[in-house]
């Protein structure tokens, strides 16, 4: 990186750290520690949700995927605007009557005090050890790829965000988190025209997308009703809104945001923005992979994304095989380029039997290069049995390093840790407040001052920041990283969901039968889990509705109970 | 008269959004919405297929 990008770098990672610092200086309440601003609007907390679920992964991976899978991810958020809906109409209206702090004080009024410490528990397991894969999975590779110390990397992001979230709170995660987003929306679009224009000679934008269409990378949507395809419309659509409503409606990094509303009226219109915005922003950035995939068809890509990988492979005994794979890779890239551009020019001219000649030409160079890459895989793996023969992680950050003018570089490295940060702040804060609400003022000490649970809070947040740095220490490498973050959710969204639906529907229900409902349904999705026969978005469903079932069955054993009367925790 | 809760947030209160008298109204809007990017996403999908 240049002066020029470590500028733009620092300026706007700093500065929007040291803007949140500086607006939430001083001394705070504990309600307002916690929950923020009590005037807080619809775009903050618009932009503070998406900002939360956006975190610098989004902008590695991602891309990653559209380059090497095309839009069929984007699947995976069809669930998103129904699920916000549902916790706008349903969830919000119950939380913010009884003013509760977190979701799992709720569960707590509504049943007992082990419920609501399960609820708490099933947070703090899943939450912890994603903020600490939150922090690895960048640092592993922006450190790789900038040449930078893995370890420095890590320290230094965790350290910053951990400074001003303790020091301001939900507050200074809220400001933080809405200038990070706009920061992010603008390094997207500059991404886009600094790609189109790109385009090598010859090549119209127009053409690249139509390069990505016969390449299959359009297609975005799979009507499969196969349970082990991971994303397709009925498994983006019934999973999908399960794992949205689990993790907007129970996990307290995401509640915590939309609390934080002035009024009922802006937490709900906050999460309409959401659920209007989350698709097209998840399919621009998966567009933006498909069009780097596109100029790669033109000019030489890396035969494996990870080069260092690559490189320490080459020097291993065997190495040469791979010197091997990457002349093959040339000769067939040469051909395949001269195919497509055969193929683009016979469509201009209007000449379908040549169109249909080269098109054919193009899918068997184009099978002819993805053997080469898969060879590749499978050869660095024999060189080095501990490289990972993924790289679809590498591409995004490898074009942007490659091919984009200093300056635009710095802004994009900034997105992907202005998404990390901001990212780690709302995981950050929400471990802090579950710990000092529900399991500290809760249970231990219900009468101290407000300055006592401000000094507790600020604690517990810097502890869990700590804990996610030393887990980020040991984080093993994961096939698909946003995958792993979205998997260790679903094992533990279910049965969370459940105790919430159960709250919320099931009035006759009790502490206990909900309690041993949820644990059991849990056994029953980490059981499903090792099988490995059922794509990870049903087990959000399944645990919901193993919970829902096994509360219900217990209920019958256990003493009837009455019903709450309207306007208490269960209305 | 609407249901007022003990914090004083009236749940159906109007969204206050021009154009829309109702949550329901916002509610059905969103879910066009989706319909409009899952049909507009399957059109694309077809794309130089």
């Amino acid at each position: 990186m240049s002066a020029l990008d470590w500028a733009v770098l620092i300026a706007a990672t700093l500065g929007i750290a040291g803007y949140g610092w500086w607006q939430t200086r001083g001394p705070q309440g504990f309600e307002r520690y916690v929950r923020g601003d009590p005037q807080t609007g619809w775009l903050t907390i618009g932009l503070s949700v998406m900002a939360t679920q956006a975190s610098a992964i989004t902008f590695l991976s991602t891309p990653g995927q559209g380059y090497a899978d095309g839009m069929r991810f984007v699947q995976m958020y069809f669930g998103l605007p129904i699920a916000m809906v549902i916790i706008a109409a349903v969830f919000l209206p119950r939380f913010r009557r009884l003013k509760v702090l977190t979701a799992y004080e709720f569960l707590g009024q509504r049943f007992d005090g082990k419920t609501r410490l399960l609820g708490a528990s099933l947070f703090l397991v899943q939450r912890g050890l994603g903020a600490g894969l939150t922090i690895y999975a960048p640092s592993i590779i922006i450190a790789s790829i900038m040449g930078w110390s893995l370890n420095l990397t890590i320290v230094l992001s965790s350290i910053l965000v951990i400074v001003y979230t303790v020091s301001g709170g939900n507050e200074a995660v809220n400001v933080t988190q809405k200038f990070q987003m706009l920061l992010i929306f603008s390094g997207l679009i500059v991404a886009f025209l600094v790609i189109a224009a790109k385009m090598p000679a010859g090549v119209s934008l127009m053409d690249a997308v139509r390069v990505a269409g016969i390449s299959g990378r359009l297609k975005a949507i799979d009507y499969s009703a196969d349970p082990n395809n991971r994303y397709t419309l009925w498994s983006g659509l019934i999973g999908g809104t399960f794992l949205a409503l689990a993790y907007f409606g129970s996990d307290q990094s995401q509640v915590q945001r939309y609390l934080s509303g002035k009024s009922l009226r802006q937490s709900r219109l906050g999460l309409v923005f959401n659920g209007l915005m989350k698709i097209p922003m998840q399919v621009f950035i998966l567009f933006l992979g498909t069009l780097v995939f596109a100029f790669y068809q033109f000019e030489r890509p890396p035969l494996f994304f990870n080069q260092v990988a690559w490189r320490q492979a080459a020097q291993r005994p065997g190495g040469d095989a791979l010197a091997a794979l990457e002349n093959r890779f040339d000769a067939a890239h040469a051909a395949h380029e001269k195919n497509l551009r055969a193929w683009l020019e016979a469509r201009h001219a209007h000449d379908p039997p040549a169109e249909t000649a080269a098109r054919a030409a193009v899918a068997s160079s184009d099978d002819a290069l993805r053997q080469i890459r898969s060879e590749a895989g499978a050869t660095l793996v024999a060189v080095n049995p501990k490289a990972d023969k993924k790289d679809a992680d590498y591409v995004f950050l490898t074009f942007v390093m490659d091919h984009l003018p200093h300056g635009v570089i710095g802004l994009l490295v900034a997105v992907i840790f202005a998404g990390g940060l901001s990212s780690v702040a709302g995981e950050l804060t929400a471990l802090g407040a579950t710990m000092t609400v529900d399991f500290y003022r809760g249970p231990f000490r219900p009468s101290e001052s407000d300055a006592h649970y401000v000094a507790a809070s600020k604690w517990f947040t810097a502890l869990w920041g700590l804990i996610a740095l030393a887990f980020a220490f040991f984080c093993q490498f994961a096939d698909n990283l946003i995958q792993a973050v979205n998997l260790i959710g679903s094992i533990f969204y279910g049965p969370t969901l459940g105790l919430f639906v159960v709250a919320f529907f099931l009035k006759r229900v009790g502490g206990n039968a909900v309690f041993w409902g949820a644990a059991l349904a849990e056994a029953l999705v980490i059981a499903i889990h090792f099988t490995g026969k059922v794509a990870f978005l049903w087990y959000n469903p399944i645990g919901v509705g193993a919970c829902v079932l096994f509360s219900g069955v217990f209920q019958m054993f256990c003493r009837a109970r009455p019903g709450f009367p309207e306007g208490s925790a269960a209305a | 008269m609407k249901p007022v809760d003990p914090v004083g947030e009236s749940s159906d209160e109007a969204p206050g959004v021009p154009g829309f008298r109702s949550w329901r109204g916002v509610y059905i809007f969103l879910l066009a919405a989706l319909a409009f990017y899952i049909v507009a996403l399957a059109l694309g999908s077809r794309w130089e297929q």
